[in-house]
């Protein structure tokens, strides 16, 4: 195989195709986007999270098939994982799960889904802390 | 059977462009990305080369020899624009590119309008002819209107009367379509804006590669263009306007040059065209515009034009005949075709092309309201100039099929 044949073989082929927990959560503990303007890649993550736990996950979104993939395995990934796991997660291992070399301007496509979590997370965090902060 | 031969040499013609034999990924270059920038003869790098080696100096006061050659070679680039759209040397203005025309016209122009007075611009402009107006309209609660187009992207009729009123005092819109080849019927409108006493401006970036323009014959107020897609360097562009509009108009960038007496208190403001270039200009930039527009009349524009629409109608052929892939667009257009695989994405399109050293753009071209309005996220966009050839289109109908084989589509 040569790269762009490795680039797009069939996991990622696959998940673009098929894509694990596409849709909507009613309702969900936190829901956001984000949107790669430079392409078009469009990324929303909904999560439910319970006791520090993401019990659904589920994602929205439009764009190639680097990005959608990428997060499609990331959804497979996160679901059932602590906050604590999610933030362990680096750019090396999103590179791993998806498993394909990423030319240098589609580093950002394969990334979209991961920043789009941990965005999720901080924005869930920083809602948690302002409600122990009225709180008191 | 279509036409495949064309009056051009190009395989003479591609030897004067060293760029053209790269190879990437190990295969030769195909450059079908002309809409964004044209490469650029040996002839054009030679003449700026020349210009820092032997008579870089800054223009104009200069008493010295190279000042001299410099603001020579400077001002004979303005000439060499005017005559080759037909005007004079002092209602051409160089500017960046054709964005920065397009604000200086925005600003000085968008200063003497009132509440009441309409822009009108069309669905089909590049983020460049649309954000100025629409951002320095807002600051003073003008309208600005889009003229509609039609299922084929061509300007809807109903659309271009309903717009153009009584009300409107500038009318702004593209020659040819950047994202999806449309070429408008820019005469008609530019005599519907006259009708109507309202100015009228185009876009020519894309058309004047390709088109010969007579500013005469066309009779706009303001056409501007950019070098860079005409073979010409990056970072200059141009401004033509009409000599009494332009002499009414104030300045859009301040400094030096562009003063005739200056105090503490107060300036007085240069002749045409030099009331609008301030600072240190892009002195090379026009030096290589000037052998730029030496090489397209060596060229001949109607065998180039030629040439690009025999490419055009070639490759349309080809990709009309392959299934689930969709065309934006008319039939009569430009040398730029826009498309999609159904269940691929543009950007994945591209990444396969360049594997096979195809080099074209994927994207909203700058233009976001006409991808909203067709419904999509973006396209493929191919876009041709004279030296492209038919086996590299040949080249590029195989490529597509290796997409289609590598999504699993029909």
């Amino acid at each position: 195989m040569n790269d762009i044949e490795l680039m797009y073989r069939e996991n990622i082929l696959d998940n673009y195709k098929n894509p694990r927990n596409k849709g909507k959560i009613d309702n969900p503990t936190v829901h956001h986007r984000e949107f790669n303007p430079l392409c078009g890649d469009e990324i929303e993550l909904f999560l439910t999270i319970e006791e520090n736990k993401v019990v659904d996950v589920k994602f929205f979104g439009q764009g190639c098939a680097i990005s959608q993939a990428s997060v499609s395995i990331l959804t497979e990934k996160i679901k059932g994982k602590t906050l604590e796991e999610l933030k362990q997660i680096t750019k090396e291992d999103i590179f791993e799960m998806i498993g394909v070399p990423l030319s240098p301007v589609r580093i950002k496509c394969g990334l979209l889904g991961w920043d789009t979590m941990k965005n999720s997370i901080l924005i869930y965090e920083k809602y948690v802390n302002e409600e122990e902060n009225g709180k008191q | 059977m279509l036409k495949t031969k064309s009056q051009l040499n190009t395989k003479k013609i591609r030897k004067d462009f060293p760029i053209l034999n790269r190879l990437i990924n190990n295969k030769k270059l195909i450059y079908l990305d002309n809409a964004a920038t044209s490469q650029k003869p040996n002839q054009v790098l030679e003449a700026m080369d020349n210009f820092y080696k032997n008579s870089n100096a800054n223009i104009h006061r200069g008493v010295h020899k190279l000042a001299e050659e410099s603001t020579e070679q400077y001002e004979q680039a303005h000439k060499k624009v005017a005559e080759s759209i037909n005007s004079s040397p002092q209602e051409i203005i160089f500017t960046k590119n054709t964005t920065e025309s397009m604000n200086l016209l925005a600003y000085s122009l968008i200063q003497d309008l009132n509440q009441d007075d309409e822009i009108v611009l069309t669905e089909l402009e590049h983020h460049s002819n649309l954000v100025p107006w629409q951002q320095l309209a807002k600051q003073k609660g003008i309208k600005v209107k889009f003229i509609e187009i039609n299922p084929d992207g061509t300007l809807n009729q109903d659309s271009i009367q309903k717009s153009i009123t009584s009300n409107t005092k500038i009318v702004c819109i593209t020659h040819i379509s950047n994202a999806i080849g449309t070429i408008n019927p820019i005469k008609e409108i530019i005599q519907l804006a006259k009708k109507h006493n309202a100015l009228s401006i185009i876009d020519g970036a894309q058309s004047i590669p390709h088109i010969k323009i007579d500013i005469k014959d066309l009779d706009c107020d303001f056409f501007s263009f950019s070098s860079h897609k005409m073979l010409g360097p990056l970072g200059i562009g141009i401004l033509y306007g009409k000599k009494e509009l332009l002499e009414k108009m104030k300045p859009f960038l301040f400094g030096g040059d562009m003063i005739r007496e200056v105090t503490q208190q107060d300036s007085s403001f240069n002749d045409l065209p030099w009331k609008f270039e301030a600072g240190t200009p892009n002195i090379a930039g026009a030096i290589g515009l000037t052998s730029a527009i030496d090489y397209i009349n060596n060229t001949g524009i109607e065998k180039i034009e030629e040439h690009c629409n025999a490419l055009t109608n070639y490759a349309m052929d080809k990709l009309s005949q392959i299934p689930n892939l969709e065309i934006y667009g008319p039939k009569e257009r430009g040398p730029i075709i826009s498309f999609n695989i159904k269940g691929t994405h543009p950007h994945d399109i591209a990444e396969i092309l360049n594997s096979e050293g195809i080099a074209i753009r994927a994207g909203h071209h700058c233009c976001m309201p006409l991808m909203k309005k067709l419904n999509i996220p973006g396209t493929a966009r191919i876009s041709f100039y004279f030296y492209n050839t038919f086996e590299e289109v040949d080249k590029l109908i195989l490529a597509i099929h290796k997409v289609k084989k590598i999504f699993k589509i029909d």
